[in-house]
């Protein structure tokens, strides 16, 4: 256990610095857990599914709450439209698939029918990023924050854990207006703990530093605090900011990066263009101009191959983190 | 055209190679689609053992038919099938879903060009054959376009509108073929989305509707020769098919839709398929 506090309150974090023995989980596992939670303490929470009910994991909510449970099959437009005639009864619909298709493939029925619309819709996208592994790059959601931090009225959240994904499903499902929660299918490091508080919109700082920010968000936290307990080794003193809410983004806390450090480096496991990252520059641009550097994917597509070969392919290992960090702290001048 | 006795026990021969090959490649990979890459196999061995004008060394070829694999998961089916019909070495499978293969989990024009196009996004295969027809009627040219697809792909909107538009055009050069074998991730079609009637569906948008059993190679052959004699119409051919079929622990299986067989399961099945082939081969 590491003991971090945040404006007074302790963030009871679990102890993140043993790379050997951490205790992994998938963050889709979260997703399950939060859903039946959410399902169990109000009936008209939904689920809404399109043939993927284990990888999604919506099995343990169509066993717990099964009147509460639909499926329609391959149709993710369909899962969309449908969820936006659900919600304007007053249900609270979350639909599922890969992040690839939903939102990739019913973008515009999520703009109009959500957004525009402003239904309460609750998105799930699961198997994002590179780390859905061997599937390949047509599996690969590495542009779906882009597509949906881009829509006014989303809020968007890519929580760094299981644990936080189970918040955020809980938290996403209590408030009302149209949402999108991202998650993996991978197993990834604990890095929060129970306790750890979750609040939509307010990032949390992990670790206190003053020579650069690593705001990240998704299973690339664990990543950037180890990359940090590196760089104090060579004597710089990194913050990590776990950036989980993309939209509507913490500008605080970001203005708060870029005036006590300095420099920033953004990591997301998804193109750097129009991703966390983007919007992190725009509001560092706009209020306090410091250098930033991007860690993710550099405007490619993905590939078959193990996952952790590609997260360290693409450029989103503990390496290049830090030495995107040193170059952001050499930019300073 | 009617086969010899010879060369239909050749191509069941060739399949059942096929099979083999999907086996090793998935247990290689150790993850993928079992049931539908198996159950196509006598289909693909069919089409470019014996339909398709193709020629392996010259893929750039202007007036080649163009296959298209609509529903890419089962790409271990045409990755064994061009391997065995001399597009690349058979042992390239074992490179299936690794990093750096050509082999991707999913098929990719761009790293594999003989695939014509790419995909596992289920329901856009036949929307992009309609227009590789069009393409040749706008030219006058007499290649033909076959669209793989399965069943559950049925559910996606985007079939729909190509099958209205391929009736429309009266694509009679455009031949869609179903991998109707009743399963999806979930379960059976019927339960998650009902399809049936099938084959209705498709003459209520003006296609010529044919039905056969996917794993009768003399069945196959006849039935695709007779529907490239409908002329005005496009085609489809309703494939019924067991899922996992030539292995018996995962025929009618739908969880192996997306499971790769472990060591001892490809043992298993390679020793199963090779009684096959005896057999196969005994008959004639
Ligand atoms: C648009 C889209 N949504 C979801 C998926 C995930 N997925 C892969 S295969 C499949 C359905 C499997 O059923 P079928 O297509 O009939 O293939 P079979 O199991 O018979 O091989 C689904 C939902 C996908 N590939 N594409
Ligand atoms: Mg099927």
């Amino acid at each position: 256990m590491s003991e971090v506090t945040m404006d007074g309150e302790t963030l009871h974090l679990h102890g993140y610095t043993d790379a050997t023995n951490v205790k992994q989980v998938p963050t889709r596992n979260g997703f399950g857990e939060g859903l039946v939670e959410a399902g169990l303490k109000n009936k008209n929470v939904l689920a809404i599914c399109a043939d993927l009910v284990e990888s999604t994991r919506m099995e343990a909510f169509k066993k717990a709450c099964p009147e509460q449970y639909i499926e329609i099959g391959v149709a993710e437009q369909l899962l969309v439209a449908m969820a936006g005639g659900l919600a304007s009864a007053g249900k609270i619909p979350w639909i599922a698939s890969y992040a690839m298709f939903n939102p990739g493939r019913s973008w515009e029925q999520v703009r109009t029918i959500m957004a525009l619309n402003e239904t309460n819709v609750k998105i799930a996208g699961a198997h994002a990023g590179v780390s859905v592994g061997p599937d390949g790059a047509t599996h690969q959601a590495v542009e779906d924050i882009a597509i949906m931090r881009v829509i006014p009225h989303m809020t968007v959240v890519v929580p760094c854990d299981a644990i936080q994904t189970k918040k955020a499903t809980l938290a996403l499902s209590e408030m009302v207006g149209p949402v999108y929660l991202r998650f993996a299918r991978e197993k990834s490091a604990i890095v929060t703990t129970e306790k750890t508080p979750f609040e939509i919109g307010k990032a949390q700082t992990f670790r206190e530093g003053t020579d650069v920010a690593i705001v990240a968000c998704g299973i690339l936290v664990y990543n950037a605090l180890i990359a940090a307990e590196e760089l104090a080794k060579d004597g710089i003193s990194a913050r990590v900011v776990n950036n989980h809410t993309v939209k509507p983004m913490d500008t605080a806390a970001i203005v708060a990066a870029a005036k006590d450090c300095g420099a920033i480096v953004t990591v997301e496991e998804h193109q750097i263009h129009a991703g966390m990252g983007s919007r992190v520059a725009e509001i560092v641009a706009a209020n306090h101009p410091v250098p930033i550097e991007f860690i993710g994917v550099q405007d490619r597509f993905g590939q078959s191959g193990d996952p952790v070969e590609l997260i360290e392919h693409y450029g989103m290992g503990t390496t290049a983190i830090v030495a995107a960090a040193k170059k952001a702290v050499a930019r300073k001048g | 055209m009617s086969l010899s006795q010879d060369a239909l026990t050749q191509l069941r021969v060739k399949a059942n190679d096929v099979r083999q090959g999907i086996i090793r490649a998935l247990e290689a990979a150790g993850s993928g689609h079992s049931a539908g890459s198996l159950d196509m196999a006598d289909i693909f061995t069919a089409l470019y053992g014996s339909v398709l004008r193709h020629d392996p060394n010259n893929i750039e070829w202007a007036d080649r038919d163009r296959l298209l694999l609509s529903c890419g998961h089962i790409a271990p089916v045409r990755y064994s099938a061009m391997a065995n019909f001399g597009y690349f070495p058979v042992e390239e499978l074992l490179t299936l879903r690794k990093f750096g293969s050509r082999l991707q989990g999913h098929p990719e024009r761009v790293t594999l060009p003989a695939v014509e196009t790419t995909s596992g996004p289920l329901g856009e295969g036949l929307a992009q054959g309609v227009g590789m027809a069009l393409a040749a009627k706008l030219d006058k040219k007499d290649w033909r376009v076959y669209v793989v697809t399965s069943d559950a792909e049925h559910q996606c909107g985007l079939h729909w509108e190509a099958m209205m538009t391929a009736g429309k055009f009266k694509l009679d050069n455009l031949m869609c073929i179903i991998d109707r074998n009743f399963i999806q991730i979930d379960g059976s079609t019927e339960d998650i989305m009902p399809l049936e009637p099938l084959g209705d569906k498709y003459r209520s948008f003006n296609w010529e509707v044919f039905e056969v059993d996917g794993h009768d190679m003399g069945a196959i052959l006849e039935t695709i020769e007779k529907a490239k004699q409908v002329k005005g119409k496009p085609t489809v051919i309703v494939a019924n098919t067991i899922p996992g079929k030539g292995v018996s622990y995962m025929e009618g299986d739908y969880t192996w839709h997306g499971k790769p067989p472990n060591k001892e399961q490809a043992e298993t099945a390679l020793r199963e398929l090779q009684a096959d082939r005896e057999r196969i081969l005994a008959n004639v």
